[in-house]
């Protein structure tokens, strides 16, 4: 359903777009940079991303960064199925390997990398200290589904701890998770440093030990539709640049984000 | 003359146009992206997906979800039908609106609501869990009582319309014969609105068995547990667009089967 909604919005947008023509860079001179560019990024970059957006047009103005933010696994079928965008920055490399391998895509770099959390109640009804009370039978626990990036890098952390955990629901996404333990019906989720972080007094972080925790590394790259003129084109590449420079790493670290 | 009967001069019954384009049109809306998946589902899937266990298990739970929540929704919604097409009560009316609300609140936040009700701090369910020690979310119980939640409006409407229509000379005869007024209900109200009775737990049916916003939110998702057909294929799309097509596919032909055997046995031999 969600798929289909914005896949028709895709496309007229595709419709409206290339219906209407567009103003050529002129020949022998570098594109400005300038217009809009559309950034597609996953769900747990909204805090940082829509910073560097602002930030970004302020760099340059006359410019607008219009930011789509989702599962990256959504955003990559919207990619591949032809949906306008000028960046893609996803949360694991296996989706960004999608859009790379139907073409949309090439040389994606890491520019980020998150590792993993518990979040509980702020009563901590569940009474969890550490990572092996998941194990425990009466402890409710919810992560995300084996698919998506977060459910993969959490069964790898159970993994290295030796635990085993029968979560009590395997949620679609990360903030789904979230949302569980904020409202207090789990004692416990796995979820991103970074959204523990968002997440401020609505849920209280316990950290994992380094030992026993896995990361997940973010690659960006700018997407070659056929829709995006060279303009676009110069306009993403200075937006990626922004993400990698130090400015951009400051912001990311500020969130939680650690360096690739 | 050879004698033949001169034909009957039939009277030409054609739609006229007005209605028949925004029909035809409205008909293709609705048909055109069925037709679309059929033709562009991959058939040859299909064995290799229903042999997978996580399909059945979901397929069935939520063929068993979907029908218990319908036993249900006719079981309290048929007597609310009834209060809310009899009753000259104050505040009907406004209760007639309520009841209305499951369908036009996105699922989703119905999902957000029955946490808040029959969660583990709800404020019905914080007593369930301290007295009993019984908590909802996440089991079966809640995938159907969030299909109910989302369905039972369907059946309360269908069935309360024709509660108003039905005539109510019927009723006051069996009361002037001695009938009780639960026997009336029984005998004559409620065999006179058997077809919107029909009609009302079809759509409820139907309704429950794609139902999936209140679903994930309230009951979560759990292979065997709460995940049902339509949550099974919103994570199917996540990773493999072809297999989400061919579990739509089976989740479609198997309520196209049941829509079709109910008709033949149970609608229409109410409709006539």
């Amino acid at each position: 359903m969600k798929h289909l909604v914005t896949l028709l919005l895709g496309l007229l947008v595709v419709a409206l777009s290339t219906g209407c023509g567009k103003a050529e860079a002129p020949v022998g001179k570098a594109p400005p940079i300038g217009g809009t560019i559309r950034v597609f990024a996953a769900s747990s970059l909204t805090g940082s991303f829509t910073e560097l957006g602002r930030e970004f047009e302020r760099q340059h103005p006359g410019t607008t960064v219009q930011l789509n933010f989702g599962a990256s696994s959504d955003l990559a079928t919207q990619i591949i199925n032809g949906a306008p965008a000028d960046v893609f920055a996803s949360a694991s490399p296996t989706n960004m390997r999608q859009a790379v391998q139907a073409g949309d895509a090439r040389h994606p770099r890491a520019f980020a990398v998150n590792t993993m959390e518990i979040a509980v109640p702020p009563g901590d009804p569940g009474g969890v200290h550490r990572l092996s009370d998941l194990a425990r039978p009466d402890v409710k626990v919810a992560v995300c589904q084996p698919q998506v990036p977060c459910g993969a890098v959490a069964a790898q952390v159970f993994h290295h701890a030796g635990i085993t955990v029968h979560p009590v629901t395997e949620e679609v996404d990360v903030k789904s998770v979230l949302t569980k333990v904020a409202v207090g019906e789990v004692d416990a989720g796995i979820v991103y440093v970074t959204d523990v972080r968002a997440a401020g007094d609505q849920v209280r972080g316990i950290r994992i030990p380094p030992s026993v925790n896995a990361t997940t590394s973010y690659p960006i790259v700018t997407v070659r539709g056929s829709q995006s003129g060279s303009q676009n084109r110069a306009t993403a590449a200075a937006f990626v640049g922004l993400v990698k420079s130090a400015r951009g790493q400051r912001v990311l670290a500020s969130a939680g984000f650690e360096k690739p | 003359m050879t004698g033949a009967v001169p034909a009957r001069p039939r009277i030409r019954r054609r739609t006229p146009w007005p209605l028949a384009a925004p029909a035809v049109l409205g008909l293709g809306l609705l048909v055109l992206p069925l037709v679309a998946l059929l033709v562009r589902s991959p058939w040859r899937m299909l064995p290799h997906v229903l042999a997978q266990s996580t399909v059945l298990d979901a397929l069935r739970l939520s063929l068993v979800c979907a029908s218990i929540a319908t036993g249900l929704a006719l079981v309290l919604g048929v007597p609310l039908a009834w209060v809310l097409a009899r009753s000259e009560a104050r505040g009907v009316r406004l209760l007639r609106s309520v009841v209305t609300l499951p369908l036009v609140l996105p699922p989703v936040v119905g999902g957000v609501a029955l946490l808040f009700a029959f969660g583990r701090t709800g404020i019905v369910g914080r007593w369930l869990d301290d007295w009993l020690g019984v908590t909802i979310p996440f089991t079966t119980a809640a995938v159907v009582l969030a299909e109910t939640f989302v369905a039972m409006p369907f059946l309360v409407i269908t069935v309360e319309g024709a509660f108003r229509t039905a005539d109510q000379g019927y009723d006051e005869a069996a009361a002037t014969l001695g009938a009780s007024r639960l026997t009336v209900f029984r005998r004559v109200t409620l065999p006179l609105v058997r077809p919107s009775l029909g009609a009302g737990a079809v759509l409820c049916w139907a309704r429950a068995l794609g139902e999936f916003g209140a679903t994930i939110t309230f009951a979560g998702n759990l292979p065997g547990v709460t995940q049902t057909m339509p949550l099974a294929v919103y994570l199917a799309m996540q990773t493999d667009p072809a297999a989400a097509t061919a579990l739509s596919l089976v989740l479609l032909l198997v309520s196209v089967l049941v829509l079709v055997g109910l008709r033949d046995r149970w609608l229409s031999a109410g409709a006539r």
